[in-house]
């Protein structure tokens, strides 16, 4: 079980927290101008290194923010989390 | 009396006042207080436990703790429990224990043919032998007899489990002499300090040993320290619990067996740490050589064990086989007991490290033991010169090998510390740390008893950030010479001798076994460990494993570190289910989600389904008399022809408000939200970015940027969590907040032609005219006492008023509708006519049409795509599925030609009814009381241009046709809901 600090509320379980997948580059304002095999790549491509990635969680079970961590995948050692600006 | 022939007159740490009756195989005898049913057997003179797992082999008692490989019991009668190791069992009174694996007794085993047919049943049989005709055939019965004891059927055992978060300064694991000084010197510094023992008592390797600490004994020692530790506030001590896994952040699991709270049957800790020191001391591995297994043959170390702390005599003519110095303490405790010595067997060459006072035993250099003679029991020994081959028979019933000793490195190499090999000590040592955590003590490959507590100390400040003026005074301790060993990973035999010399004595596994796999191509380690199973039982190979490592290395001609260890896996010991759920059961694990007339439901007779996300809704009312069929057809009739209430609280509902809400609400659905009124609803769809539909749910307007989502049960969390995520990643700069408000309001949902009258009749202020009121709309008043919302709202297709009120006023509201509506006849409706009524509608429903993998195309709701909408979410995925054009299935209506026969959900369509592939399947299938009818909604292969067409559905035991028709079988205008 991993202790993740949330930027508000400091370091808590895993259970209190949602995984929101790999960090993705912002949706576009409007997809419409976005090449279709761009797009595609967007919505199935995620990225997935060995060792250190960035990631979004969820902290569903207390304060309600998303925030980004960047967690080492062979460790599960975190190096640092922030809150999007 | 057996009992003095095999226990000593005095010593030992039993309590000799309190005598306990058990049985054992159907026999009684007595032990004391304090001893584990091994230790009471052997004190009764009893040596034959069990059988081997495969072959059934005459089996004993060969070790004192969790690493016995041998002997395995099963509790019967009120503590019935599964595999128990025999040496993991406290006597108590009433105490039944019987040995797995042989019938009718460990003495006369109808099983023991096994053995002769060993040559057909080697490591990994069951891949190659029992072929033909059919594996199958052969199958049960291989099953049936392999496996050990069976799942106990009833617990009888008083109180509960229970779980624990704890977090502490400093974690060790293990109280035996290294656990305990870095207790006393982390407690003395302040820390908050949990020290876990699995053993009875504290004291470890102390417990069985007779050495000075301070001039006293050392149980003194250790009862004085743990006396001391106990009187402190910042200590926690456990005992009877094993810690048995190492997590990721220092995140320890720990079962406590026995705790001292009245009740709790075993806990189980999950402790967090700071820091944690691995006390867990060493593991004495065996030696191999033929009929190693036999019993009598005993680790060396069980042996001071049993003569020390029991008092038990294990033998009457004893013999030692070591490669290592370590034996010599044992001759000397064995000596003292009264028990014969005969010999020591040493196989290293050119050392003599013999201790003076032992220098009148017969000690027999450069040899080693090559076989045992005897079945049920040994009665002799052959030992071998392993230079001049000479060989020489000793008469024994008692042999005590020792392979040399193996820090206890599992949970280091959990938190993954790596382990390298130590060629000197013949054996795997903890390396580099990667977690917050150092092996003290043994554990670290330490084994003098005063580098041992140096160590501990040491290694305690560090953790703490102390320094040299901290550190607390260590005892007296005697001089002790350093251990010295030489790597003996098999003896060398000739390969019939070696299809007897077993490697894991708990799976029945030979060194010809580990030849084997390596000569089929199965050569590196954890191959070898997964075709033999060597290492796979209960007690994961603790006594074995390391000369398993030695002998692939010795057959392949290199070093064991070129060889490596098998992934140390947690548990550590076998561990019980209940124990990591403690309370979680039952009603508990799951909780359901009630509405405020939950027992109202119950209590008019409601059967109670889950409608999704744990929320408790009534599926049917049935009355006495009626089939299920007859309720479901009744409720339905009665919201079509009559007026029904159904309760629709737990639907997720959202408030969405600030400037950008607007922007955020066209984003999320399919269609244009634009146009809304204030006042006014829409039905929107939700798609994910996959272009898939997500949700359902109408939205109002109630005053510019504020408006209220309504979503499905089951999904309203997830909708929660897309719409966080969207705006907090994705649009952290749009100025909106979503405020989640599901259980702030509860609704009644009146429906039905006369749902206007009773609207009427309940009293409101509110314009109920078509005109002032109408279909979509939302209208704020009071209805009767209750201040309350109106929507016009209709899952079912009827005219329908969702009257929502805040959640207190809940019972009260559908008390008095009850009341009201009683000259109406009014019916409260569940969830399957609900379902009756929406499939004649053609209505989408997640989890039946929208079943993940649908797009709204095809379901055929191209009029809820916008097209005047450059984006929103889901839009350009369903664009470049369109584009590429492969065919769909698309939701279509059913008409079976056989009006009366219902269908399952999920039945497949296929070609002409062949067992092909489908082309589609049925989502729902009820009787239509409209028509009459059973009707049927399919999803259908390029449905919507196959309109009247015959398809053909597979039921299980017959084929069914049904006609193509339009997903609409009721009011297609839905004039009924504007009305």
């Amino acid at each position: 079980m991993l202790k993740i600090s949330c930027p508000f509320c400091g370091p808590r379980n895993e259970v209190e927290f949602v995984y929101g997948g790999p960090l993705k580059d912002r949706r576009p304002d409007d997809v419409s101008q976005i090449e279709d095999s761009t797009w595609i790549n967007y919505l199935t491509v995620p990225k997935n290194p060995l060792g250190p990635v960035q990631e979004r969680w969820w902290h569903v079970r207390g304060c309600g923010c998303w925030f980004t961590i960047t967690r080492d995948t062979r460790s599960h050692d975190i190096i640092e989390s922030e809150v999007e600006s | 009396m057996s009992k003095d022939l095999f226990r000593q007159p005095q010593g030992g740490l039993i309590d000799r006042s309190q005598t306990i009756s058990f049985q054992f195989n159907g026999t009684t005898y007595q032990g004391y207080s304090g001893d584990s049913l091994a230790s009471a057997l052997i004190a009764n003179g009893v040596f034959l436990t069990a059988r081997s797992f495969k072959y059934h082999r005459p089996r004993g008692i060969v070790g004192s703790g969790y690493e016995e490989p041998s002997s395995l019991v099963e509790l019967i009668g009120d503590e019935e429990s599964g595999n128990q190791p025999i040496t993991r069992v406290q006597i108590r009174p009433g105490l039944n224990a019987r040995s797995v694996n042989c019938w009718p007794s460990p003495n006369f085993d109808l099983m023991a043919v096994n053995q002769y047919v060993s040559k057909l049943i080697p490591a990994a049989f069951y891949y190659k032998t029992f072929k033909w005709p059919n594996w199958h055939f052969f199958e049960p019965s291989i099953r049936r007899a392999a496996g050990l004891a069976s799942a106990p059927k009833n617990i009888h055992h008083q109180g509960h489990y229970e779980t624990r978060y704890a977090h502490y300064d400093i974690l060790i694991v293990g109280a035996g002499p290294a656990g305990l000084i870095a207790a006393l010197q982390a407690a003395r510094s302040g820390a908050r300090v949990m020290l876990a023992d699995d053993g009875l008592e504290s004291g470890g390797s102390l417990l069985s040993q007779h050495v000075k600490i301070d001039g006293k004994e050392a149980i003194d020692w250790v009862r004085e320290t743990t006396a001391s530790l106990d009187a402190m506030d910042n200590v926690t001590r456990l005992t009877e619990a094993t810690v048995w896994a190492y997590r990721e952040h220092n995140l320890l699991v720990i079962t406590e067996r026995s705790p001292a709270t009245q009740n709790v049957f075993q806990r189980s800790w999950r402790v967090r740490a700071k820091q944690v020191l691995i006390a867990t001391g060493a593991i004495e591995r065996n030696l191999v050589f033929a009929n190693n297994d036999r019993p009598g043959v005993m680790m060396a170390s069980a042996i001071q064990s049993y003569v020390n702390r029991y008092a038990a005599k294990p033998g009457k003519r004893a013999v030692l086989f070591a490669n290592n110095s370590s034996i010599y303490a044992v001759a000397r405790d064995l000596r003292a007991s009264g028990v014969e010595l005969v010999a020591i067997i040493d196989s290293r060459s050119n050392v003599n490290d013999l201790p003076e006072d032992l220098q009148d035993i017969q000690v027999f250099r450069n040899y080693v033991v090559e076989q045992c003679h005897g079945t049920k029991r040994l009665r002799a020994i052959t030992i071998k010169n392993t230079e001049t081959a000479e060989k020489t028979k000793i008469d024994c019933d008692l042999l005590g090998i020792s392979g040399g000793w193996n820090p206890t490195v599992h949970l280091f190499s959990q938190s993954r510390g790596k382990v390298k090999y130590d060629a000197n000590l013949a054996t795997f040592i903890p390396g580099e740390s990667v977690q917050a955590c150092q092996c003290i003590g043994s554990a670290s490959a330490i084994f003098t008893l005063q580098k041992v507590m140096q160590d501990a100390v040491q290694k305690t400040l560090q953790a703490l950030d102390l320094d040299q003026s901290n550190a607390i005074l260590l005892p007296q301790l005697e001089p002790e010479a350093e251990y010295s060993i030489q790597a003996l990973w098999h003896v060398d035999l000739n390969e019939s001798l070696c299809s007897k010399s077993f490697i894991d004595i708990q799976n029945d596994v030979t060194l010809s076994d580990v030849h084997l796999a390596m000569r089929e191509g199965f050569d590196a380690v954890e191959h070898v460990k997964r075709y033999t199973t060597a290492g796979m039982g209960i007690d994961q190979g603790k006594t074995g494993n390391l000369n398993v490592i030695g002998a692939i290395a010795l057959k392949k001609g290199c070093a064991p570190d070129e060889i490596g260890t098998t992934t140390f896996r947690s548990p550590f010991v076998p561990i019980e289910f209940g124990a990591l759920t403690g309370t979680r059961e039952g009603s508990v694990y799951l909780p359901y989600r009630h509405t405020s007339i939950t027992q109202w439901n119950k209590d008019h007779g409601a059967e109670m389904y889950e409608a999704g996300a744990r929320w408790r809704r009534p599926g049917y009312y049935p009355r006495s008399g009626e089939s299920f069929q007859e309720t479901v057809n009744r409720e339905s009739r009665v919201v079509r022809e009559g007026l029904a209430v159904y309760d629709g609280a737990p639907l997720g509902k959202f408030e969405i408000k600030g400037p950008d809400a607007l922007k955020l609400i066209d984003m999320l659905y399919t269609n244009n939200f634009d146009s809304l009124k204030i006042g006014m609803g829409r039905y929107g769809l939700m798609l994910n970015e996959d272009g898939i539909i997500f949700d359902d749910g109408v939205t109002f307007k109630l005053a510019e940027n504020h408006y209220i989502m309504s979503t499905s049960t089951g999904n309203a969390d997830a909708v929660n969590q897309h719409m966080e995520f969207f705006l907090q990643t994705h649009r952290p700069d749009w100025q909106v907040k979503i405020t989640t408000i599901t259980t702030q309001w509860a609704n009644a949902t009146l429906c039905g032609p006369k749902a206007r009258e009773m609207m009427q009749a309940l009293g409101t202020d509110i314009d109920l005219s078509n005109e002032a009121f109408p279909f979509m709309a939302m209208r704020e008043g009071k209805v009767g006492d209750f201040k309350a919302r109106v929507c016009r709202v209709s899952f079912t297709g009827e005219l329908s008023f969702e009257i929502n009120v805040r959640s207190r006023d809940s019972l009260a509201l559908w008390e008095t509708i009850m009341e009201v509506g009683m000259p109406f006849n009014i019916s409260p409706v569940g969830s399957e006519s609900n379902h009756v009524l929406r499939v004649e509608k053609g209505f989408l429903s997640l989890g039946h049409e929208a079943d993940g993998t649908t797009t709204p195309f095809d379901l055929g709701l191209n009029w809820i795509m916008s097209k005047t909408k450059t984006d929103y979410i889901g839009k350009k995925a369903n664009e470049i599925r369109l584009a590429e054009n492969p065919s769909r299935w698309q939701l279509v209506g059913l008409l079976p030609d056989d009006p009366n026969e219902l269908i399952d959900e999920s039945a497949p369509i296929t070609p002409g009814g062949r067992r092909e592939a489908s082309e589609g399947f049925v989502t729902a299938c009820v009787w239509s009381v409209v028509h009459n009818r059973v009707i049927a909604l399919a999803l259908l292969e390029n449905g919507q241009s196959r309109m009247d067409e015959t398809i053909y559905i597979r039921r299980k035991d017959h084929v069914v046709t049904a006609k193509v028709t339009a997903p609409c079988f009721y009011d297609a205008k839905g004039q009924l809901l504007r009305s």
